[in-house]
């Protein structure tokens, strides 16, 4: 299977020059691009408008920004999809996962996917539903960007993040396609943090529920809820947690190096218990001592002159 | 001193604000301290309650500001507020002389309470500074923490929420210095103790 993959992938990129990636996808978009489409039914010989199941719209300006845009639909899609409609049997395509194409390719180890599938074997998601958890529960194959390595903006990666787990964790129907159990509300599972909503704005969920795994750019190994974060000290202070893993991206640093404090921390969050400079620090250290060696001066002076 | 050695200097609502105010200040700077220092080996209190307590406490200061602002409006405790910039420097001198110097030397000193003059001009000042200028800004910067989607994003690629964290931390720390000298110099006088029982009690012996 893998083998076979990686065979498309080296045809992909030997003659992803010839191939008019545009245009074999519009074949596809002019149905799968809206939520009407319209076909030419030739027992009734009339042209019909139908609606098309929202969740097979595909998105093609997302796409276009995705890590895949130069694919046509059927480099991962069997190439009957060309008719209309669809042989049934296609419904059992096995599709490829990112390792199928990924696994064992120099082109890609700094992404670890290796790595990454070893640890996501070890995370709740897999443990409590197998093989039918893929990776591309998160990462939509047609959408997906890489987005903590490049984007610049912190609460970008955050929104990035979050959207994954809030896309199944919010959306019952999705949950239940893994989990015969009710989904958990997420409102009443963290209503001991305060100011959640400015929270999930400015930290990922996987701050929380994984472990910081150092060699990983992210760790992608949920942990079962017992082991979440719940200390707020975690990251309520100067050696926060966050420093080792949201905010250690160099392209974060690179943008902190321009800003005007040098201090990554503060160009787009305040986060309470974190932010030490070093001279407001001792200054305040140093007037504090002044004043209480005053104050003890002027005692010990009215002592003696009683 | 008054007419008969006793002078009634502190009304009802003003030892009513003054109770709340030190009381709401004093767990501000408690729990303040304990937000900005925290860390797993460094805590006095945990850190949820701190942040608890600490707007509980704010919400009480500001609210205790309001009664003391529309106070010395109405009231005509508001006059001992008045800034005489005139012959300022000079005043001010004489009453830190007094202070290092005079007082040890047994000499008089040179703004005895009275009615009409509450404050020496050290007091004075002080006083006017802490409450119109470090106590607004503190709960307006409060405030603004408690409710961070009024601040501006961003400045000069800084967060907005940071500057105000950051002005709101500073100005905390300089009402705490004034804390301690304010405490410490109540304590000067006949005795020691008798300015603090003057705040409780409402008259100046
Ligand atoms: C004439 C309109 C039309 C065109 C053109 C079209 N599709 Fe479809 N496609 C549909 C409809 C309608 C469905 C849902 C009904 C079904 O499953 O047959 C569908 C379903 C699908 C499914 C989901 C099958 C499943 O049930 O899981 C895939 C995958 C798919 N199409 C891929 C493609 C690809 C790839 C192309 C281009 C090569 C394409 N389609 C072109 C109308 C079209
Ligand atoms: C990089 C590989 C890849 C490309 C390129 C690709 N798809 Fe898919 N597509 C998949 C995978 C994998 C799934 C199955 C998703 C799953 O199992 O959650 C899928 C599922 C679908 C579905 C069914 C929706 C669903 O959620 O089951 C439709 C419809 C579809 N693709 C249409 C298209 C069209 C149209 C294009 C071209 C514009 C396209 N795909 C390009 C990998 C791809
Ligand atoms: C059918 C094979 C195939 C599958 C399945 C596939 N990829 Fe890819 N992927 C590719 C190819 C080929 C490229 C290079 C595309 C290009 O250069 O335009 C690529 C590019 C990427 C890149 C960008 C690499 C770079 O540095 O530019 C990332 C990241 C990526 N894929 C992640 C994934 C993830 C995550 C999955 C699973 C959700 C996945 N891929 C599934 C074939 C695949
Ligand atoms: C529970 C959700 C989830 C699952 C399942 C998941 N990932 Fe991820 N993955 C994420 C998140 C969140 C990110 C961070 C996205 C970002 O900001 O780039 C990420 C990032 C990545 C990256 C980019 C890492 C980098 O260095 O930039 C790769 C590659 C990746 N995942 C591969 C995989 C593979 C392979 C699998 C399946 C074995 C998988 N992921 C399963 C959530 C998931
Ligand atoms: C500040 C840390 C933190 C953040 C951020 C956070 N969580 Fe949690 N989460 C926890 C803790 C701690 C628990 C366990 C709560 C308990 O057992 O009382 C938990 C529980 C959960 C549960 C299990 C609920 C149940 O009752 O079974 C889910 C699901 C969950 N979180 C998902 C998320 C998602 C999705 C996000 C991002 C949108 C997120 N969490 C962000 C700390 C966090
Ligand atoms: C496609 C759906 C889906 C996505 C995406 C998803 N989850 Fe889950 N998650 C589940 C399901 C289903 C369960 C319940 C597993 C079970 O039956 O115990 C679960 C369970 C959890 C739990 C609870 C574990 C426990 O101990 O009860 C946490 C925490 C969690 N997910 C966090 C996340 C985070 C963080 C992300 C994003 C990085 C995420 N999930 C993305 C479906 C999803
Ligand atoms: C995963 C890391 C993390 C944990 C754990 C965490 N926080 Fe936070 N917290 C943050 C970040 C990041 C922000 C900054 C939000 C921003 O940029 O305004 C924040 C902001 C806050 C704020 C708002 C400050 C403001 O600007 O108004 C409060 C209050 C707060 N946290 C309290 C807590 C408490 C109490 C706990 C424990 C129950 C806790 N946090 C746990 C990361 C965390
Ligand atoms: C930071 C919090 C505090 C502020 C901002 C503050 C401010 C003031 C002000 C403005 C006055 C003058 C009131 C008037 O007559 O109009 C005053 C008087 C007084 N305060 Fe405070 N105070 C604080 C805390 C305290 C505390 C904690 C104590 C005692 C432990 C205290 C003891 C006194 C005493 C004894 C007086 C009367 C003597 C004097 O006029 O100086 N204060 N305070």
């Amino acid at each position: 299977m893998r083998t076979y993959y990686r065979n498309i992938v080296t045809a992909f990129l030997l003659f992803t020059g010839f191939s008019s990636t545009a245009e074999d996808q519009n074949q596809c978009l002019k149905c799968h691009g809206n939520h009407i489409y319209s076909i030419h039914n030739e027992w009734t010989e009339r042209t019909e408008k139908r609606l098309m199941n929202p969740y097979f719209v595909i998105d093609s300006v997302r796409m276009s920004a995705g890590v895949h845009q130069s694919f046509s639909c059927t480099d991962c899609h069997s190439t009957d999809y060309g008719t209309y409609p669809h042989n049934g049997e296609l419904k059992l395509e096995p599709m490829a996962g990112c390792l199928d194409c990924h696994g064992g390719d120099e082109k890609y180890a700094s992404y670890q996917f290796e790595k990454i599938e070893e640890e996501f074997g070890k995370s709740v998601h897999a443990q409590a539903c197998g093989d039918a958890f893929t990776c591309s529960k998160c990462h939509d194959q047609h959408y997906y960007q890489v987005t903590a390595r490049n984007s610049e903006s912190v609460t970008g990666i955050v929104r990035y993040s979050n959207e994954m787990c809030l896309s199944c964790h919010d959306n019952m129907q999705k949950y239940q396609l893994l989990s015969e159990g009710q989904k958990p509300e997420l409102v009443e599972a963290h209503s001991w943090l305060p100011n959640k909503n400015l929270h999930f704005e400015h930290v990922r969920c996987i701050e929380c529920h994984t472990e910081v795994v150092d060699s990983l750019m992210i760790s992608h190994n949920i942990m079962p809820k017992e082991n979440a974060v719940k200390r707020c000290v975690e990251c309520h202070t100067a050696d926060s947690r966050l420093k080792a893993s949201l905010y250690k991206y160099q392209n974060l640093q690179s943008r902190s190096e321009n800003g005007m404090m040098g201090n990554i921390l503060s160009n787009e969050s305040y986060v309470i218990g974190a932010y030490r400079n070093p001279l407001l620090n001792w200054g305040s250290i140093l007037i504090f001592c002044v004043v209480l060696l005053g104050v003890s001066v002027h005692i010990i002076f009215r002592i003696i002159k009683k | 001193m008054g007419t008969e050695g006793r002078i009634y200097l502190y009304p009802k609502w003003l030892r009513a604000w003054h109770g709340l105010n030190a009381l709401g200040i004093i767990v501000l700077i408690f729990t303040g301290i304990n937000m900005q220092y925290a860390s797993p080996d460094f805590q006095l209190m945990r850190f949820d309650l701190a942040i608890r307590f600490h707007n509980i406490a704010g919400v009480l200061v500001a609210v205790s500001y309001l009664l003391f602002f529309i106070g010395n409006l109405v009231s005509s405790n508001g006059t001992f507020y008045q800034i005489k910039l005139k012959g300022l420097r000079n005043r001010l001198f004489l009453q830190i002389r007094y202070y290092a110097y005079g007082m040890f030397k047994k000499e008089e000193c040179p703004f005895p309470v009275s009615e009409k003059r509450k404050f020496n001009p050290l007091q004075k000042y002080s006083y006017i500074a802490v409450m119109y200028v470090f106590v607004p800004l503190v709960i307006i910067s409060g405030i603004a923490l408690l409710f961070p989607e009024l601040i501006i994003t961003e400045v000069y690629g800084v967060s907005g929420v940071f500057l105000t964290a950051l002005l709101h931390a500073s100005v905390g720390f300089l009402i705490s210095i004034f804390l301690i000298v304010h405490v410490y110099v109540a304590s000067v006088g006949k005795s020691p103790f008798k300015n603090y029982r003057s705040i409780i009690t409402g008259w100046h012996e």
